[in-house]
């Protein structure tokens, strides 16, 4: 029995429908996640976060490095001055604790007074601008560093686990002993080495989170290269590369989605956690961590410097973490009933 | 089941000598001169190179690698440049305050985050649900060092006065020193009563002393609790959503149908079952938690492993870094292998996967 034989020039991979079944699971994992009230508002705070960040400067009243104490006869680490009354607020129990509160917190601030919403910091700047400004680099950072991860570890365990045998031995235990190390502390060790600075903490927060998408990257390749789809086209000698892109890419991509908005929540605590002991942030930039480190000894007289910078901290990373949260729900099939 | 064991103990071999390189590697990246950092302004070009000569700096790369892992072998971690004491010695003084506060942390994550799981996941959709996710999710959101920040405030300044008040920042009160329990009974000195004896809260309670007892747990309880919220918010979700899971199975169907209550068909068929992953979560978290001790010993300014650390980095202090980060590195696979060899008991399917 002759079976023709096809040259390989001619021999041609078949596309699946072009696309339609991954459009629909995008769309349908999109429907279902914004179905979740948690994921909404994840989207939101982020939402109002990159609207923050992106109109900063015509949001803040004063410059990111605007000192002034001089030009306005304020003091440094003065409290909030906030144009808002309370007056109104009656004097029963309850309210009348809630009304101190407010008051302790710069509301009912005579109008002659110029406003601070957040008070002033250390070097006499306005907190609130600040705050606002620290937007951008908290966002671009988190971002960045965990874009550079995901880059280096999908590459990494696509090669390592479509290669195999040895070098794929090698480098999982490479991984394995930076995983053996508290990412904080492997964190803080990069840093230290290559001197304190915002691109330097960016980029060890995004050394050491690199194992954790090579590691799924690379099981997926296994997990997909022993299906009959990748066996077909590897018989009809597709060249590697074209299977990795186009195979085993493809079928990557939901867990790496998953963890990558999860991996933002934790970079953007890895990197405010390098601030706070100070190697990260940049002195010339508003900076939530930095901002927080540099006012923590002033904790008990001037509380504000601390909890707005923390807040909003919580806040970006809290986003990142509900719509991780809403993504993995949506996308994990054994979910789905 | 031994078979299993030992082929996770030889697994673990090539990771623990990576880790060696991998300490030795970041102790000598780290830039600055070990001679200048110790000796400040008395780092003369000659008693420079009589430092360099007496720690071996001058040898070949390779040879004070050999050296460093022959004496790691032999319980030798070197000396601290600017401590002048082994660090071993140092390791005897430090490890048991973080090893207290990890576990005092772990302890309140599981007693709280294990109960709540439980209870969220019983009631699905419940307000008690709701809640527990809503808290777990702004749990791991806060950042240890702004909760710690924040109890500090409330707890130390706003409540100060009032029976509620707690110290904000050391181990113990100014000034109360305890006698190590060894020297109350008349023991002899040995490291492992050592280690011990620096345990605050236990060996208060070997010289029974109630009053340093309790006053050690009060400088214990803040950090303690900042340093728990992450890992109490992962376990209570994966307390949840794995008891979830197992009240969707058929063999629960069976139990509800045969009419058993609630009660014990969660607390006898379900819960069992579900705490399999819930074992894993916190073998995982004792690893977070150590990462995270370095920020809260910071804060509330524990010289523990954390802070040590982060003090010898700063001032170079070679020995220190590679010895202790050598120890904490060690100790997180240890307990990964733990925590895989107690799955394997727990569930004999990953046996023999």
């Amino acid at each position: 029995m002759a079976i023709e034989e096809i040259p390989l020039s001619e021999a041609k991979v078949v596309e699946a429908a072009p696309g339609r079944r991954e459009r629909g699971l995008w769309r349908d994992a999109m429907r279902e996640t914004f179905r979740k009230r948690s994921a909404r508002l994840g989207v939101a705070i982020l939402g109002l976060l990159v609207f923050i960040a992106v109109f900063a400067p015509l949001l803040a009243p004063y410059g990111e490095l605007e000192v002034l104490i001089s030009s306005e006869g304020l003091r440094p680490r003065a409290e909030p001055c906030i144009h808002v009354s309370v007056e109104w607020i009656p004097e029963v129990p309850v309210l009348k604790q809630a009304k101190s509160f407010l008051e302790s917190n710069g509301f009912s601030c005579p109008s002659d007074q110029p406003q601070h919403l957040m008070g002033l910091d250390g070097n006499g700047r306005d907190e609130f601008s600040r705050v606002l400004y620290g937007a951008r680099v908290s966002l671009v950072a988190g971002v960045a560093a965990v874009s550079f991860a995901v880059l280096i570890g999908t590459f990494a365990g696509l090669v390592s686990g479509f290669i195999g045998g040895r070098f794929d031995n090698g480098v999982m235990r490479v991984m394995d002993v930076m995983l053996a190390f508290p990412a904080l502390l492997l964190a803080i060790a990069i840093v230290t080495a290559r001197g304190p600075g915002l691109f330097n903490a960016v980029i060890a927060v995004s050394i050491v989170t690199i194992p954790v998408y090579a590691r799924v990257v690379r099981s997926r390749v296994i997990s997909v290269r022993e299906q009959d789809f990748v066996t077909a086209d590897m018989a009809l000698g597709v060249r590697r590369r074209r299977i990795l892109s186009h195979r085993v890419l493809p079928n990557s991509l939901t867990p790496l989605v998953v963890l990558a908005t999860l991996g933002i929540a934790t970079a953007v605590l890895e990197l405010a956690a390098l601030s706070f002991v100070g190697l990260g942030g940049d002195p010339d930039r508003a900076e939530w961590g930095r901002m927080l480190a540099l006012e923590r000894n002033q904790l008990f007289t001037s509380p504000h410097l601390v909890f707005y910078p923390g807040l909003f901290i919580m806040l970006n990373v809290l986003a990142f973490n509900l719509i991780g949260d809403g993504l993995r729900d949506a996308l994990d099939p054994r979910l789905n009933k | 089941m031994l078979r299993f064991i030992l082929r996770r103990l030889v697994s673990a071999i090539p990771v623990l000598f990576g880790i060696l390189l991998a300490t030795f590697v970041l102790a000598r990246i780290i830039p600055g001169d070990p001679c200048q950092a110790a000796l400040q302004e008395r780092a003369t070009p000659e008693a420079c190179a009589d430092f360099n000569e007496r720690y071996g700096f001058n040898d070949p790369i390779i040879v004070q690698f050999v050296h460093y892992a022959g004496d790691v072998f032999s319980g030798d971690l070197g000396d601290s440049i600017r401590l002048r004491q082994p660090v071993t010695d140092l390791l005897i003084e430090r490890l048991p305050v973080t090893l207290q506060l990890s576990a005092a942390a772990l302890f309140i994550a599981v007693v709280v985050g294990v109960p709540l799981g439980v209870l969220a996941g019983s009631r699905h959709n419940s307000k008690t649900d709701v809640a527990t996710v809503v808290g777990a999710n702004l749990g791991v959101s806060i950042p240890v060092f702004v909760l710690g920040l924040i109890l500090q405030y409330i707890f130390a300044k706003q409540l100060a006065g009032t029976f509620l008040a707690l110290p904000a920042s050391g181990q113990l009160t100014a000034g109360v020193i305890p006698d190590p329990f060894y020297e109350v009974w008349g023991l002899p000195e040995n490291p492992v009563f050592q280690f011990i004896s620096n345990i605050d809260t236990v060996n208060a309670i070997l010289i029974w002393r109630w009053d340093i007892f309790w006053d050690a747990v009060r400088h214990l309880i803040l950090p303690a609790i900042a340093l728990s919220t992450i890992a109490m918010a992962v376990i209570a979700r994966m307390t949840r959503s794995s008891l979830l899971d197992v009240l969707g199975l058929d063999y629960v169907r069976t139990a509800r149908a045969k009419g058993l209550r609630e009660r014990l068909v969660i607390g006898r068929h379900a819960l069992r079952n579900s705490m399999l992953p819930v074992v894993t979560v916190i073998g995982l978290s004792l690893g977070t938690l150590l990462g995270g001790a370095i920020l809260t010993e910071t804060i509330f300014n524990i010289t523990g492993v954390g802070k040590t650390l982060f003090d010898a980095i700063s001032g170079r202090d070679y020995f220190v870094i590679q010895g202790f980060t050598l120890v904490v590195a060690v100790a997180f696979v240890i307990i990964n292998l733990l925590t895989d060899i107690l799955y394997g008991v727990l569930d004999p399917k990953v046996r023999v996967g």
